[in-house]
């Protein structure tokens, strides 16, 4: 994976740049000493590492436009960063560029019940808008897993999604306003506490553009009264072709349950033996249907997946009848990644989405790849929506073999795009997918997307080498061409 | 403009005509059924462009929750096909033909899409743009392109869809769009609070939707407008709807009747009643017939709906009922004020922290007063960027939504 050739001027002109940084962010916001600035050297893709110019952490809106002025004025790109825990690089440091991290927006702005909504800073964490509201019911529906660290403005970002997202929506779904500051430095504030601004949605695109469009400042979202009940159902199959049929018979069954979790042989292996949850061993895949509402509610549609789950021909179903019986089914789940990590040095892990019908053929094509690679894959699978996560175990040490796993990762999401699926489902495309963008989109999508970013980034200092193979100058994409021999008015069928 | 439209019966066809449009520098008003042509600002374009046979349902897997169909599909076709599986589309997509005179029934996906339309599902299950997932489009420059995917999570790549749905037909033609398709709810019930003043009405819409009953949609309905939208009705009626399996929303009934209780004693409406009502008010139906009298849509925060429609029509006189939680606001005015009296609406409206749109007024008015507000100057300069990202030739639709643009 290669980032773009550093520019050598800028590099030259680091001193200046971080006197100026200095001026629109006084006291400790600017961090220059290479030390410091280690901290800040990847995000949650660890495989990448680079130092940045400068790091900045700016305290207010006004200071993120003065800092973005200076970085267009003198040719510096800009890397926005919240938390630093996303898994794609998309806050990779760039070489030849600054850190803007909003780490010091942690503010609560306003809880307002009346109108279901909160407007929060960009750097409080996802769970702390749950924290805020949660003595009057209210919770912010939208659970990555890293929702204890992750902040809501990386969160707008990436358009993180999670467990309940199925049921809930992802981050889109869930938001009402933004501000956000231009590179030029110019401050654009968009919807508010009401739905449906008219006007092109540029909330709508904003979301999930990982960095490259502006840099969020202020976040409104939605919050709901969180569901009164919760209860699970572990079910067991013999094959994971089983455990497919009973996710698309549930959902045939007109039943959306708020989480439906799957676990293939390896992954139940690994996180039994870390966290001993009492997940059947003898099984191929492990099903966790989590329904949530009313009570009323809950035990009716316990009942029917209970009742579907035994005609799909599993061989192991258990309900939780206790809220630490409900907890357990889910320790395993949510000890995944951990227990995959016990069991080998280094993984990575994968993000694609596919048509649920496929996952067979997929678990089946990635068992050969495993073979082939040499590499063990451990899945867990995010059921109800498709989205597969591959957990590919490697050892970095050994040499050659962090690119092997990287090659099995990129035959992996092929293969998802190649079933009808998509390359990432939540974690984003970031600098990790970025060299897959031609798989799923050939060049008039992809030049199609980059119009967008010059909309807003003209210059493309805005989180450059993320997300796009391929950089292309705006001027270029702006050309018109005329084809040649094109047909006229005149010689259409006209009705 | 010609009388003549173009009628592309392919994708293929249609990048044809679009480059012979930058060719010959050809402005296209682009029509799938044409039922919602008096929303938005009235185009002077140079030829019609006729999409209704890119129609036809490609793909619908129930148990993947996605259709992909032509994007001038008839709505009334999908929704069928769905219903087959007991299926829906979530966003309630109401239909505005009747609000210009026209006869129901007749819109296509796309322009139900390209509108970002919502009924009163809108609070618990998201607009149009909320379902939408991906698409194929000729833009402006005559390049086929696809973006989104045909799978309920994705996020590769920009979300365009957003971007697309509510722009219009200005950015790019849609020819095939995906989207998401939900279980229909096993039954629906409507509790009725009646005599509520508008001000008493928000606050019990508050309370109702701030519970755990999950109220899938709440709207209040004045004196006057009651009446047209629900059988029966005894002066004001607020309205909260549950839906959900049976003994779900039977156990939700008693407790939000409970709940309820220091707001008056609730009726519930028999279930045709209740789903004629909702149709009614997604479709602003108590506004279908004087089809002069101008007529506002609006979103503000919730709370703030009683006061924002009194500060309008204690200047303008006109009639109203909320949808939304009393977010959504359809007012109609009484005669003609002059400029659709879109001064005192947007100043009312800008004061709430909301939008405004003209979705009813004579061409003459749409022309010279703006249906949709442009917003900050920074927003609305950023706008016209992203347009000639896709159309830098003001080809598609110039006008309907800007004046220039």
């Amino acid at each position: 994976m290669l980032m773009p050739p550093p520019d050598q001027a800028v590099m030259a002109r680091k001193a200046a740049l971080v006197a100026r940084l200095r001026d629109a962010v006084p006291g400790e916001g600017v961090i220059a000493d290479l030390d410091a600035i280690r901290t800040y050297d990847c995000d949650g893709l660890t495989a990448y590492k680079a130092l940045p110019l400068a790091v900045v952490l700016p305290e207010d809106t006004a200071q993120v436009a003065a800092v973005l002025k200076i970085c267009k004025e003198l040719g510096v790109k800009v890397v926005p960063r919240g938390a630093g825990t996303g898994l794609s690089g998309g806050a990779l440091p760039i070489e030849d560029g600054v850190i803007l991290g909003l780490g010091k927006f942690k503010k609560i702005l306003d809880i307002d019940f009346a109108n279901r909504c909160t407007v929060v800073q960009p750097g409080v964490t996802n769970l702390a808008i749950t924290q805020a509201v949660e003595h009057a019911g209210f919770y912010y529906a939208p659970d990555p897993s890293s929702q204890i660290a992750c902040t809501i403005g990386g969160n707008v970002a990436e358009n993180s999604g999670g467990v309940h997202c199925l049921k809930y929506g992802v981050t889109t779904n869930n938001l009402l306003g933004l501000e956000f500051v231009t590179l030029d430095g110019e401050i654009l504030r968009i919807g508010g506490k009401h739905l449906d601004a008219d006007g092109y949605d540029l909330l709508g695109i904003m979301t999930g553009s990982e960095g490259l469009l502006g840099v969020i400042t202020e976040v409104t979202v939605r919050i709901l009264q969180k569901p009164p009940v919760a209860r699970a159902l572990l079910l067991g199959f013999s094959s994971s072709e089983a455990g497919g049929d009973c996710v698309a018979a549930v959902i045939a069954a007109g039943v959306i349950p708020g989480g439906m979790e799957m676990m293939d042989r390896p992954a139940i292996k690994a996180t039994e033996d870390f966290v001993h949850a009492g997940y059947p061993l003898d099984v191929e895949a492990i099903l966790i249907v989590e329904l949530d509402g009313p009570e009323a509610e809950v035990d009716y549609l316990v009942e029917r997946v209970e009742a579907i789950a035994r005609d799909c021909g599993a061989v192991e179903v258990r309900v939780s009848t206790s809220e630490e019986e409900r907890l357990r089914f889910w320790a395993g789940r949510k000890a995944a990644f951990p227990a995959v990590g016990r069991i080998s040095p280094d993984y990575i892990c994968m993000d694609g989405t596919i048509p649920r019908k496929r996952l067979p053929e997929v678990l089946t094509r990635m068992t050969e790849l495993s073979r082939q690679y040499g590499l063990r894959v451990a899945n867990v699978f995010h059921a109800g929506d498709g989205n597969l996560h591959p957990l590919i175990l490697f050892d970095a040490n050994t040499p050659g073999e962090l690119e092997k796993a990287e090659a099995f990762g990129g035959d992996i999401l092929k293969l998802c795009v190649e079933v009808g699926g998509v390359l990432t489902g939540e974690h984003g495309v970031g600098v990790e997918k970025r060299d897959l963008m031609g798989t799923m989109f050939d060049e008039d999508d992809l030049k199609q997307q980059q119009r967008v970013k010059c909309a807003f980034d003209p210059e493309g200092l805005l989180n450059p080498g993320k997300v796009f193979p391929q950089l292309h100058r705006c001027a270029e994409l702006g050309k018109m061409h005329v084809h040649a021999g094109q047909l006229r008015f005149s010689h259409l069928p006209r009705f | 403009m010609s009388g003549n439209a173009l009628r592309p019966a392919d994708e293929n066809e249609l990048r044809e005509i679009v480059r012979a449009a930058i060719a010959e520098k050809q402005t296209l008003e682009v029509r799938g059924a044409g039922t919602k042509r008096g929303l938005g600002r009235p185009v002077a374009a140079d030829a019609p462009l006729d999409l209704s046979r890119l129609a036809g349902v490609k793909t619908y897997e129930p148990e993947e929750l996605v259709l992909t169909a032509g994007a001038a599909t008839p709505l009334a076709e999908i929704e069928r096909l769905v219903a087959q599986k007991g299926q829906r589309l979530a966003f309630e997509p109401p239909d505005y033909a009747p609000l210009y005179g026209g006869a129901a029934g007749r819109q296509t996906l796309a322009g139900v899409v390209a509108t970002n339309l919502a009924g009163s599902r809108r609070i618990s299950a998201g607009a149009a743009r909320d379902h939408f997932l991906g698409f194929r489009a000729v833009n402006g420059r005559g390049e086929t392109f696809k973006a989104g995917g045909q799978v309920v999570k994705n996020v590769t790549g920009y979300d365009l869809c957003k971007l697309l749905a509510g722009s219009y037909g200005t950015l790019a033609l849609l020819t095939e769009m995906t989207v998401k398709v939900l279980p229909v709810a096993e039954t629906e019930a409507t509790l009725a609070l009646s005599r509520l003043s508008d001000e008493a009405a928000m606050r019990a819409m508050a309370d109702a939707m701030g519970s755990a009953f999950e109220v899938s949609a709440a709207a209040h309905l004045p004196d006057g407008i009651a009446a047209s939208v629900v059988y029966q009705s005894d002066g004001a009626a607020t309205l909260l709807r549950l839906e959900g399996p049976q003994p779900s929303v039977e156990a939700r009934v008693e407790g939000l009747r409970a709940l309820l209780r220091p707001h008056g004693a609730a009726e519930r409406l028999s279930p045709p009643d209740s789903k004629l009502a909702w149709r009614a008010l997604a479709n602003a139906e108590p506004f279908t017939h004087d089809l002069e009298h101008p007529l506002w849509r609006l979103s503000v925060p919730p709370t703030a709906g009683a006061a924002t429609a009194r500060a309008i029509t204690d200047g303008l006189g006109g009639s109203y009922f909320f949808d939304w939680g009393g977010g959504r606001i359809w007012l109609e005015l009484n005669g003609a004020p002059s400029g659709a009296g879109a001064a005192i609406v947007r100043a009312a409206t800008a004061k709430a922290g909301g939008h405004a749109v003209l979705v009813r007024a004579s061409e003459e008015t749409r022309r010279t007063v703006a249906p949709f507000d442009p917003g900050a100057p920074g927003l609305f300069a950023l706008s016209k960027r992203v347009k000639a990202g896709f159309d830098p030739l003001g080809l598609f639709n110039p006008g309907r939504m800007y004046e220039g643009v």
